[in-house]
């Protein structure tokens, strides 16, 4: 009876669908609260960057680069490019891949949730564990280690770093869409782990023995680094360069995220 | 949608909520096509082999799955129907397998949907939860809501189905009331043990379906077992032993899927 009330409704009100914007934060909030109940994920995320530095960053802050950088805030950008960037191969890579592995995929199709929506949920998700771990390094870096830096400096590194993050969402759904659930965590360290330590993300460029600084330039995470030292006036490159390198290598990640992922659509669903 | 394993049900539901594309045809849903948004704002889903992440609780899951559709059930009406509400707090994964399937339940009416797709519901619940769920359809049926559900239990489908599409191969076998559908299916089986070897001519014209003739032993399917034995004893097979029984689905699936070869 109420199908045949609908059917005489006006146009207007004959097809209700729920808001969007209502939609996308229940789902982003779901997805926040569901990575904060895997602790494997959320204190990785925030813990091991700031290990990293105390082991990589802490020993060298006193110390001055040749430009003038302070090698402390020099260290504490590289270290916060690792951060981000793991937080979207780590938190895309592995989530897809699970959620594949537990086929919440199948359900979410078939209800009204634009699929846009589920994808936009899951990089506010991301950002916002990304931001927590920068914030995080950040405050202890100052506080522990002492580096001294105008909160400008700061705030420019932390957006910068959100907002060219792009590739490495890219990167970590096309290890989400081409590995299963058990395969993902492992290639998502085999790659992201060499790739960051090749880019001078754990120690500078200039340290590198001579291969692989000469592969260095040819690195996302080598350009996305460029991104945090800029910030603190120790690029080694200008902007629109860095910025044409990661649009790039987005393109491409892009390309094998999304042929994966027809190929698993027409196999499952064809 | 009732049909063996293997008949084709999935395959119906998922084309007709547009997870999957027909080679041939199309599928719509209220005149639109199954993936538009106003659509499956009024169907309610519940797939086999689907999953949800584990570490939400039920209550939580529910409310997401709310946030999907413009007018949702309030979540704790729509959890008390799925018979859930002792669960509510506990978390996805620690349910067992028959609560899980509950809760697919819950999130397939927790949107107030129009139209329920139901595919192998009962698969995994106990005897109680298939009780209550039931009930709760039947309570959705009378509320005005369109109810597709598969499933290979023919019970269930006369317990629940107002109509019931047989499928079989990927082919409708039969639609019909489960009146009329009683009627079609055989539903007694008649096992023979004959003293000499029996001849297929001796149950020519008989209201049978042959399911298989070995030696002295014969199988056969019919709604008149009486007449039939009647007859056979009047043409003098020597019968040693007898059996009659109902019959179960399979069999009479294959009575059904014979017919319509034999038609076509």
């Amino acid at each position: 009876m109420s199908g045949d009330a609908r059917t005489e409704a006006p146009a207007a009100t004959r097809w209700p669908v729920a808001p969007l914007g209502r939609m996308l934060l229940a789902q982003s909030c779901s997805e926040i609260r569901t990575r904060w109940r895997i602790p494997a994920f959320s204190v990785t995320i925030v813990a091991l960057p700031v290990l990293f530095f105390t082991f990589f960053g802490l020993p060298y802050v006193g110390q001055t680069l040749p430009n003038g950088t302070n090698l402390g805030a020099y260290l504490v950008a590289s270290f916060a490019a690792y951060s981000v960037g793991s937080v979207m191969v780590f938190g895309f890579g592995i989530g897809v891949a699970t959620e594949r592995g537990l086929k919440v995929d199948v359900l979410m199709r078939a209800t009204p949730l634009p699929p846009l929506i589920a994808i936009l949920a899951k990089v506010i998700n991301a950002l916002a564990y990304a931001l927590l771990s920068l914030v995080v390094l950040i405050v202890y870096a100052v506080i522990v280690g002492g580096v001294r830096q105008d909160l400008a400096v700061w705030l420019d590194m932390v957006v910068r770093l959100l907002a060219g993050s792009v590739p490495f969402i890219a990167l970590g759904f096309a290890i989400g869409y081409t590995c299963g659930p058990n395969v993902a965590p492992a290639a998502a360290n085999l790659v992201y782990l060499p790739l960051s330590f090749a880019s001078g993300l754990f120690l500078p460029v200039s340290q590198l023995p001579g291969f692989v600084r000469a592969v260095a330039p040819y690195l996302p995470a080598y350009h996305y680094g460029q991104l945090a030292w800029s910030a603190v006036g120790a690029a080694s490159e200008p902007m629109p360069v860095a910025l044409a390198w990661l649009a790039g290598y987005t393109a491409v990640f892009l390309a094998i995220a999304f042929r994966a992922y027809r190929r698993e659509e027409s196999r499952k669903f064809g | 949608m009732l049909g063996p394993n293997g008949a084709g049900k999935t395959t119906s539901i998922g084309l007709m909520l547009g997870l999957r594309q027909p080679t041939a045809g199309r599928a719509r849903l209220f005149g639109l096509p199954p993936t538009d948004r106003r659509a499956r704002s009024r169907c309610g889903v519940m797939l086999q082999e689907s999953g949800t992440t584990s570490v939400l609780t039920v209550r939580e899951i529910v409310d997401l799955f709310r946030a999907y559709y413009p007018a949702p059930l309030p979540a704790e009406r729509a959890i008390a129907m799925a018979g859930l509400a002792e669960q509510a707090r506990a978390r996805i994964g620690t349910l067992s397998g028959g609560q899980r399937q509950r809760l697919y339940f819950a999130l397939a009416i927790c949107g107030d949907p129009d139209v329920l797709f139901l595919d192998e519901p009962t698969v995994g619940m106990d005897v109680e939860a298939r009780r209550a769920f039931v009930s709760s359809v039947q309570a959705l049926a009378a509320a005005g809501k369109t109810i597709v559900f598969t499933t290979h239990y023919l019970r269930e489908a006369e317990e629940l189905a107002r109509r019931i599409v047989v499928i079989d191969r990927g082919r409708v076998i039969a639609d019909a009331s489960p009146q009329e559908l009683k009627g079609a299916v055989p539903g007694k089986k008649i096992t023979l043990v004959t003293a000499r070897p029996l001849a297929r001519e001796a149950l020519a014209g008989l209201p049978v379906s042959v399911l298989d003739v070995t030696g002295t032993r014969a199988s056969l399917l019919s709604n008149e077992p009486a007449a039939v034995l009647r007859e056979l004893f009047r043409r003098g097979v020597d019968v040693a032993d007898l059996e009659v029984t109902g019959a179960d689905l399979e069999e009479a699936f294959l009575a059904l899927t014979r017919r319509g070869e034999a038609g076509a």
